[in-house]
């Protein structure tokens, strides 16, 4: 089957990659449509760094066909080089030259032609919001604003599909949405195909047509964000016990209640929107059940939570969660 | 990329001025503060016995500040930009050389003008003067490449620095400050057969008039020695790292 008929920007068939003994991926298959934004969820060594880097052509694959805009990364890397775009956790600027140097630069090794350029490296700079900064050296930027002029230099070639590896990581929320909103409109704007790997769930939510969970090299869930979402539980709230007796007594008690048992600590997941009602019934049951909790938390469904359901562990013993402690 | 490197040399120009003035610095110490002494070993004035071996200093010093370069763009990332774009990997390591040879020519020339200064009398045609700067050239470019692969392995700029070190003591253990024949044994023979040694007495030869011997044949298959096999040391290793 002819890849390019069937308009696919991204095809990947049983992508296998092995580091000496130990095997980080293990037959993935993945197809994203042009236009499309695409997610790779996953924690930390899940093997998402590595999936970005053969569909890059940084890393060669030990087996399966790869290709992008019908191109095989293996045996046409160049032509493959003309189309993407990538941006890693560590922006690839050139921290001795200002921005507009970085940004002229690129043009520069793409042989861009000189007026064109010179339009360009405006543009850009003007779009990531850079114009100001763009005549100081880039190694005083500061941590948003170093990865807007990485990806700034990503787009300069005029990329078909944009790779984005853990675009947001380490910013703090403001820049985090600002990346999340540049991106949104680049793809609005140019119908660049976006594929992206994420540790959060959030950004996956946002930003994402269809996401993929990458657990321990391979692909355990792949849908859009309702989809899985509905497979997980949802705003629920979260109650502790002192002991499974009372626990027990308060799932009696509660209908709709889960046992959610992390470790030694007994927990029971309600479903609720967390809102005073819902809060106030389930206090209300558990009173009438003549149990009482130790703790009581909202919580919005997390990666955990994702990783919980699909795979029965959590994504990594210290993923930070969503707790909004309420009593104790 | 040539002009990538000249733009970051101009930002950054307190590394240059540290490489090129260290070894001016060198010149005026052993010029003034050893030459008079040394004048019994040499004949006629130490300065001119001293200021072709110090020009072979340039390109050793150029070389800490080449892989500390190579080392800073593998590890801070810039180079998987390169990498993922549809222009030769190699570019990259061609830049940095070529940057290092243009400043491997300006300082070897500043060099050359502080000892004129100081009262460097050479004696060259030319012809000889080309010779002689072709050769400096050849050699910048084998020892950059050598210093090109220190840099590629390397696990950070800090180290890089330290990976030439043996490079730039070399030309203290040749004959660029002293005759060998007043070394001890075991050092004099190592004098004899580093290639600091015959390229010294090549460009002295050239410069100054003296005999050059064989060690014009001797220098030309170090050049290429070394840079052969600094080119095919660098590109293994700069291949090696694609999966």
């Amino acid at each position: 089957m002819s890849d390019t008929t069937t308009g696919s920007a991204i095809t990947v068939r049983g992508l296998r990659k092995s580091y000496g003994e130990r095997r980080v991926l293990d037959g993935i298959d993945l197809t994203v449509g042009r236009g499309d934004i695409f997610a790779l969820l996953g924690p930390n060594g899940a093997g998402k760094t590595t999936t970005v880097q053969i569909l890059t052509t940084l890393r060669r694959a030990d087996a399966g066909e790869i290709t992008i805009c019908g191109h095989d990364v293996a045996s046409a890397a160049d032509r493959v080089r003309e189309l993407i775009g990538v941006t890693g956790q560590f922006a690839a600027v050139d921290g001795l030259l200002t921005g507009r140097e970085n940004l002229r630069l690129v043009a520069d090794l793409l042989h861009l032609p000189k007026t064109r350029a010179t339009r360009l490296v405006d543009e850009l700079l003007a779009r990531f919001d850079l114009a100001a900064a763009a005549d100081r050296v880039a190694g005083g930027y500061s941590g948003g604003m170093t990865r807007r002029l990485d990806l700034a230099m990503t787009l300069v070639g005029g990329p078909r599909v944009l790779f984005l590896d853990e675009p947001t990581t380490g910013l703090d929320p403001r820049s985090r949405r600002a990346v999340w909103q540049t991106i949104a409109e680049l793809v609005a704007d140019t119908g660049v195909t976006v594929f992206l790997t994420t540790q959060y769930l959030e950004e996956a939510d946002q930003l994402a047509d269809r996401i993929a969970v990458l657990d321990g090299g391979r692909i355990v869930a792949e849908g859009t964000a309702e989809e899985l979402k509905r497979l997980v539980p949802g705003h629920h709230i979260r109650l502790e016990f002192a002991d499974r007796s009372d626990l027990h007594a308060a799932a009696a008690g509660l209908p709709g209640s889960r046992v959610v048992d992390e470790g030694d600590r007994p927990a029971l997941a309600v479903p609720g929107d967390g809102g005073v009602r819902a809060l106030r019934a389930v206090l209300d049951d558990l009173d009438r059940a003549g149990v009482e909790a130790t703790a009581l938390a909202v919580r919005t469904p997390t990666l955990d939570d994702v990783f919980l359901t699909l795979t029965g562990h959590p994504a990594a013993p210290t993923t930070a969660t969503a707790d909004k402690e309420i009593a104790r | 990329m040539l002009r990538r490197n000249l733009r970051q040399a101009v930002r950054y120009p307190s590394l240059i001025i540290s490489i090129i003035v260290m070894p001016v610095v060198l010149l005026l110490v052993f010029a003034f503060v050893f030459g008079g002494a040394l004048e019994a070993a040499t004949e006629g004035e130490y300065i001119d016995y001293l200021a072709p071996g110090m020009l072979l200093m340039i390109p050793a010093y150029l070389m800490a500040s080449l892989a500390v370069q190579i080392a800073t763009d593998t590890t801070k990332g810039i180079v998987n930009r390169f990498r993922t774009m549809p222009i030769a990997p190699a570019s990259m390591l061609a830049g940095h050389v070529g940057g290092t040879l243009v400043l491997g020519l300006l300082g070897s020339g500043a060099m050359a003008l502080v000892a004129l200064l100081i009262g460097w009398r050479p004696d060259a045609e030319p012809v000889e003067w080309l010779a002689a700067a072709g050769l400096l050239a050849l050699f910048t470019f084998a020892l950059a490449w050598i210093a090109v692969g220190m840099g590629l392995i390397s696990p950070n700029p800090e180290s890089a620095s330290n990976l030439p070190l043996p490079f730039i003591l070399l030309p203290f253990l040749g004959s660029g400050l002293v005759a060998t024949d007043t070394m001890p044994a075991g050092l004099r023979q190592f004098a004899e057969y580093q290639p600091f040694t015959p390229m010294t007495e090549t460009i002295r030869g050239l410069l100054m008039g003296t005999e050059i011997g064989g060690s014009a044949v001797v220098a030309l298959a170090w050049c290429l020695g070394l840079g052969v096999i600094g080119f095919v040391w660098s590109a293994r290793v700069f291949a090696r790292r694609d999966g």
